[in-house]
């Protein structure tokens, strides 16, 4: 083990994960009846979701198509890939949430999954007794976590509020004190799923060391799973990319980078939004989009003196006042370019399928391949309640209309700045 | 979630985890079960803490609830309908089957909803699933034992105003009654909770069903009262619960009917809602977080 050969610690073989589109029950025992006599009649099942495609029922899909993969003591694992491309499902295979279809893993040592952040919480207990809690469900013994107790409220740093209830926590506080819980357990395995997309710079950091301590110093393993680059170059030794459930590149990290940015996708101009997942738990309960299309578009290719047309569909399940929308841009290797101005969409009330259409100047963007998430939330800015946001990466290239200018180039950053106005000049 | 086996560990590859698709009908590790002994505990402390949370009387429901249903049946299945109570002092009789009843309700209405209440847990984190139920079958055992000392005190008290009762040597099996009402009330839950993962509705139905099964169950009156008709009374025995409350009643007050045979069906009966609720969880909980 020491140098002389790398231990296997995971070992997945031909993994495979199939999902049945469309097969979800009517729920209870009258709406089953109900699609049954439908059927029977040969008339339309009244419990179809409507505008699902009819074709698609029955019809499979496979998350995971075929994965091989081995995995070393020590190693901090980067797992990228755009939504879709099975991450989160090899992650809840790991984890033991659901069942592979076909194919084996093999595993050395315990696994602690943070698929979320605070998962198992309660909000009515305090921190304290949330630690034991979330320990427990981790796969600690009382008498482990007893011994963790200390470092685990010390890296939190909630130690005033710690006999607190979480519900009277900020969410700052809520996440470092699940996340201090899963890096200090003492599993072999740690699997992270984006949880450092929240909390604060600081503390992202001082998460990432740690987790890089966990792999290194400890000789722990860590996979971890992210759409922020910057993250996965500073914590991962090395990196997986799939795509459409297969692994594609499994080596060094730069050089995956650069294969998971080639998938980018500017020829999808359709996104179905009903079923991916949020960013948030609560995200997309009280208001949910359903679709986002980029209009009148073959590929979603725009010149920079184009406007970007998107006409997005959605529904609330409680009135609304208003409603605000932003977008967040990001290049392709997922570094933020920026946000835009907030809007009003108006008011919502529960019943109505909702369609708005907007636009979006591209001019102030380099040439390249960018994506944003919609985020639409409640309040102001400074306040925002986020109601939705799909994990979807809305993904556009922009071309230069301007014969004038020179192909980008890479240390140009990403603004393209209208030109700067002559006031004066003299000879 | 997977089949998941204990390796024994060898020199060289002692994996200690294997996940295969699902394959076997039994399925359940005890060992890994009996591993998360602590988080069942925590469970069990969590349902005390979230239930009384914000709640103006506390704990004291667990007190006032069996008291104010015992007060009622005793007006109207005592005073109204001038049921039969066994010549027992009627409040004690009332008390005792609905002590007994509770339990057994809650052990079902608390286990029935298992995977859909928790599915957000469960989507996220892996433990054995089958640590929920039974963690809330310990916490509606907790509140048998403080509602059985309620039972004793109102006994002693009985006792000592002349009431005509006495234990028997059936006190004796009371433990092992309690412990198949419990067992009996864990394997009819947790069927219910893996149906109820298809159908939604059956969580309701439950409620119900739990309420009528009362009236099917020697609760509100004693199994004697149907001496007259042997053929109504061996129906009774058909119902498992019926042995368990004559039994806690012939224990603690010294009249019921108890029947060998009855007493027998009871314990096979729940044995194999056991067995089953068992293997239709472990059958559910694999595929549980693709169909939610």
């Amino acid at each position: 083990m020491q140098g002389t050969k790398k231990q296997p610690v995971i070992e997945i073989s031909g993994l495979k994960k199939q999902y049945k589109l469309g097969q979800i029950g009517g729920g209870t025992l009258t709406h089953d009846l109900q699609s049954w006599w439908a059927r029977v009649r040969g008339k339309e099942d009244p419990n179809t979701v409507i505008g699902t495609d009819a074709r698609l029922f029955g019809q499979t899909f496979m998350a995971l198509n075929g994965v091989d993969l081995t995995v070393y003591k020590g190693e901090a694992l980067g797992i990228i890939g755009r939504n879709g491309a099975g991450k989160s499902t090899l992650l809840k295979i790991l984890s033991r949430i659901t069942a592979p279809t076909e194919g084996e893993i093999r595993l050395r040592g315990r696994v602690a999954s943070m698929l979320e952040v605070g998962t198992g919480f309660n909000n009515e207990m305090t921190g304290r007794e949330n630690i034991y809690m979330n320990g427990a469900i981790l796969g600690m013994t009382k008498a482990e976590i007893d011994a963790k107790l200390p470092e685990i409220i010390e890296f939190s740093e909630c130690g005033e509020f710690i006999d607190t209830p979480v519900k009277r926590y900020s969410s700052g506080m809520f996440v470092k004190l699940a996340f201090a819980v899963a890096a200090h357990l003492d599993s072999e395995i740690l699997v992270m799923d984006e949880v450092l997309a929240v909390g604060d710079m600081k503390f992202q950091q001082k998460c990432l060391g740690k987790m890089s301590d966990v792999a290194g110093q400890e000789g722990r393993t860590v996979l971890y799973v992210s759409h922020n680059m910057s993250t996965i170059r500073q914590l991962c030794t090395r990196c997986v990319v799939l795509d459409k459930g297969r692994v594609i590149f499994d080596g060094d990290v730069e050089q995956a980078i650069a294969v998971y940015m080639e998938t980018t996708d500017v020829n999808v101009t359709h996104y179905d939004l009903t079923d991916v997942s949020r960013m948030t738990g609560s995200a997309g309960k009280r208001l949910r989009l359903e679709s986002l299309d980029f209009v009148g578009k073959e590929s979603s290719v725009f010149q920079d003196d184009e406007l970007v047309k998107v006409r997005i569909t959605w529904r609330v399940s409680e009135p609304f006042a208003g409603v605000h929308m932003k977008l967040n841009l990001h290049f392709r290797d997922s570094t933020p370019v920026g946000i835009t101005h907030p809007v009003d969409l108006g008011a919502a009330e529960p019943g109505h399928l909702y369609t708005t259409d907007f636009t979006f100047d591209p001019s102030l963007l380099g040439e390249g391949q960018y994506f944003f998430y919609v985020d639409i939330f409640d309040g102001s800015l400074a306040q925002a309640v986020c109601l939705d946001k799909p994990v979807t990466e809305f993904a556009f290239e922009v071309t230069s209309a301007d014969l004038a200018m020179p192909e980008w180039a890479a240390g140009w950053g990403r603004i393209h700045f209208p030109p700067v106005k002559v006031v004066a000049s003299h000879g | 979630m997977a089949e998941y086996t204990q390796n024994t560990p060898q020199a060289d590859g002692e994996w200690t985890t294997v996940i295969r698709p699902r394959t076997g009908w039994f399925d359940i590790d005890l060992h890994e079960l009996w591993q998360y002994r602590d988080l069942t505990v925590m469970f069990v402390k969590r349902n005390f803490t979230v239930l009384y949370k914000q709640t103006i009387l506390g704990p004291a429901w667990i007190i006032l609830n069996p008291l104010i249903t015992t007060v009622i049946f005793n007006l109207v299945f005592g005073n109204l309908a001038g049921l039969s109570t066994d010549g027992t002092p009627a409040f004690l009789f009332y008390m005792a089957g609905n002590t007994l009843w509770t339990f057994f309700a809650n052990c079902i209405n608390n286990t029935a909803n298992t995977f859909v209440a928790n599915a957000q847990v469960f989507g996220k984190v892996y433990f054995p699933r089958l640590t929920m139920p039974i963690s809330q079958v310990l916490t509606s055992l907790i509140n048998f034992l403080i509602q059985s000392a309620m039972f004793a005190a109102f006994w002693v008290y009985f006792l000592l105003t002349g009431a005509q009762m006495h234990l028997t040597p059936w006190l004796l099996a009371v433990p092992l009654v309690v412990l198949q009402v419990m067992l009996l009330g864990l394997g009819v839950g947790i069927i219910v909770s893996a149906l109820t993962t298809k159908y939604r509705d059956l969580a309701i139905a439950v409620g119900f069903g739990v309420q009528l099964w009362m009236y099917a169950s020697p609760v509100v009156y004693p199994l004697s009262m149907l001496d007259g008709s042997p053929r109504l009374q061996a129906l009774m025995q058909l119902n498992p619960m019926t042995a368990p409350i004559e039994i806690f009643r012939t224990a603690t007050l010294g009249t019921g009917t108890v029947q060998a045979g009855g007493l027998v069906y009871s314990l096979v009966f729940t044995a194999a809602a056991l067995v089953l609720g068992v293997i239709l969880f472990s059958r559910i909980e694999k595929t549980f977080m693709d169909t939610v």
